[in-house]
């Protein structure tokens, strides 16, 4: 008893915690919206919910104004210019998500409010990611920012596809966690700490290399490789972005898929400083899932499935500079960090276009584009941009995240470092056939079903798709604004 | 006979391998959910057992999250296993199938 009575609380710092407490507030407020107003509390909903998230970035702007380093919980939880760049894309993206989702899930027969309060918990979660420098805080933050996933993704609860999408990314997403989940006892095991700069400090002593490291590296960047769906751990991925409602998919894509690489940052950068299997694991996963995303997607006729498959080759490009993270350790994480940034505002773009455009032919088929170009040009010319930066053609943004890859290779140098850069021009080529088989479409087919009725933009996607496609040109045209932040992102994990 | 820590964290590798070998062959979803608990509480055991061998409370205190954020987990796939057998009754993990390519 006396025990209990003597602990203390830790020092809390509430300013660096208020971007979370923010989301965590909305979310409450959401929830007894919901109770208490019942059926006009849907009206109000997606408002508040984006209200919310453009909340959060205010204290994330007054802590970046202040500049200093915040530690918490012994250094478990940690508030850097990293965390803070990231927190803000995840906010960002959470706000595009919102006004995507809006009449996507309006026009649903189904029960809406939750999906809000759930999409809130799941970004807190992944604020907390950002934030973490310890096993227990990161396992935490994933199963916080996932849980709530599996739920969306599940969303169409009578829906057969749907079910099975939530069901697939259920037990894999289990599944992932305890291989992760072990691989962390085996190195809690072998450096008796849980704290990333213990645990590094722990590895460098060890010298020499244990089959009991091994593994735990392994398991631990395997349990991750799952979260990014890195081949060969991407199976569930395809199915489960068909499957889920559309906006739940981008969500996936997108946040979710960032969340999983700023933990792999972390664990690359910091924890597992240096560890012999890290390049050699990276460089095989990274080749694999660019070369397999890129093969399975050139012969896709479902449109999201496209994207789906897209979206595992584009992760193999972020995997990339993980592959030189010893030699190049600076531009490998800037490039990564940058890529992340980049592709975010990409493909949310070209989700919200096949949004819009679902959304008058009512199919998810390649065919549905014919013609887009003749009825809706407008969202043609967005398509054809958002394609262009995912290909990596300048101006739009995508040309300056594929450039960082290119230079975080050469600086690293060597044979391996030039064997990648092949793969990756290669899947460049690749990736480009597919992109342009989607333009083919909108641009020389036929119209679709002869279907000439224009489409009609609603406001919120058509916000979604204006601040993707400003950011997305933006970046290409005036690549110093990303690339600062992840010169930002470099000094605060490295420290040099 | 000694029982040395060693002795706890190959149990702990047992019960890993075990549910995860059932998990990938087992196809009712209730099984496959028990796999994965098997699976958690082969993690917790190893964390216990180096916890004591280092003498340091920590792994303990995973051993908490892991069964907490377990049970969330949980609730969540019961919830979608029977969201699927409420309409189809008897479904395995191979029913599931619609989608794929």
């Amino acid at each position: 008893m006396e025990a209990l009575l003597a602990f203390t609380r830790p020092p809390l710092d509430w300013h660096a915690l208020a971007p979370e407490l923010t989301l965590l507030a909305v979310g409450t407020i959401l929830t007894l919206v919901d109770i208490i107003w019942d059926e006009k509390s849907k009206q109000v909903m997606p408002t508040l919910a984006g209200v919310g998230l453009l909340a959060g970035l205010v204290p994330i702007l007054t802590l970046a104004l202040d500049g200093t380093d915040r530690a918490m919980f012994g250094g478990a939880y940690m508030v850097d210019d990293f965390a803070l760049v990231m927190k803000a894309l995840f906010l960002i993206v959470g706000y595009i998500i919102v006004l995507m989702s809006v009449d996507y899930i309006r026009d649903g027969d189904y029960y809406e409010n939750e999906y809000y309060t759930l999409m809130l918990t799941s970004l807190l979660g992944m604020l907390m990611m950002a934030s973490s420098r310890d096993l227990i805080s990161v396992f935490v933050a994933l199963e916080l920012l996932s849980i709530p996933a599996y739920m969306m993704a599940a969303w169409r609860k009578g829906g057969r596809r749907s079910n099975e999408a939530g069901l697939k990314y259920y037990l894999m997403g289990v599944f992932a966690s305890a291989i992760m989940l072990y691989g962390m006892s085996l190195i809690y095991g072998l450096t008796g700490s849980t704290s990333f700069s213990s645990i590094a400090s722990a590895m460098a002593l060890n010298d020499g290399v244990t089959a009991m490291s091994i593994l735990g590296v392994l398991f631990v960047l395997i349990g991750f490789a799952f979260k990014v769906s890195a081949v060969p751990f991407h199976n569930w991925a395809p199915d489960t972005y068909e499957g889920a409602p559309t906006p739940v998919t981008a969500f996936l894509a997108v946040a979710s898929k960032a969340a999983g690489m700023v933990a792999l940052i972390q664990l690359v950068f910091v924890a597992f400083d240096n560890h012999e299997v890290i390049q050699p694991f990276f460089w095989l996963i990274a080749a694999l899932t660019m070369t397999v995303g890129n093969l399975i997607a050139l012969r896709q006729t479902n449109i999201v499935r496209l994207l789906a498959y897209s979206g595992i080759a584009q992760g193999g490009f972020m995997l990339v500079p993980f592959a030189v993270a010893g030699q190049a350790s600076e531009r490998a994480l800037q490039a990564i960090v940058i890529y992340l940034i980049i592709y975010a505002f990409m493909n949310l773009g070209a989700f919200s276009v096949v949004l819009a455009v679902s959304r008058k032919t009512r199919s998810g088929e390649l065919e549905s584009f014919g013609g887009l170009f003749q009825y809706a040009p407008g969202l043609a010319v967005a398509m054809t941009i958002f394609l262009a930066a995912l290909a990596g053609i300048p101006p739009a943004g995508g040309w300056f995240a594929k450039f960082g890859l290119f230079r975080a290779l050469l600086d690293a140098g060597g044979a391996w470092a030039a064997t990648l850069g092949v793969v990756v021009a290669i899947n460049t080529v690749i990736a480009f056939a597919y992109y342009a088989r989607v333009l083919g479409q909108m641009w020389f087919q036929p119209i679709h079903e002869g279907d000439e009725r224009p489409i009609k933009l609603t406001s919120a996607l058509g916000s979604a798709l204006v601040i993707a496609l400003v950011a997305t040109m933006a970046f290409g045209i005036l690549p110093g604004l990303v690339g600062h932040f992840g010169e930002v992102a470099v000094l605060s994990t490295l420290g040099r | 006979m000694i029982v040395t820590t060693s002795w706890y964290l190959v149990l702990g590798a047992l019960l890993f391998i075990i549910g995860g070998v059932g998990l990938l062959v087992r196809r009712n979803p209730l099984i496959m959910l028990m796999c994965v608990e098997l699976m958690l509480n082969g993690v917790n055991l190893s964390f216990v057992a180096f916890s004591k061998a280092l003498g340091d409370i920590g792994g303990q205190t995973v051993v908490f999250f892991v069964l907490v954020v377990a049970a969330a987990e949980v609730v969540v796939g019961l919830g979608l296993i029977v969201a699927i057998l409420r309409r189809a009754p008897g479904s395995t993990a191979d029913d599931l199938s619609v989608l794929k390519g």
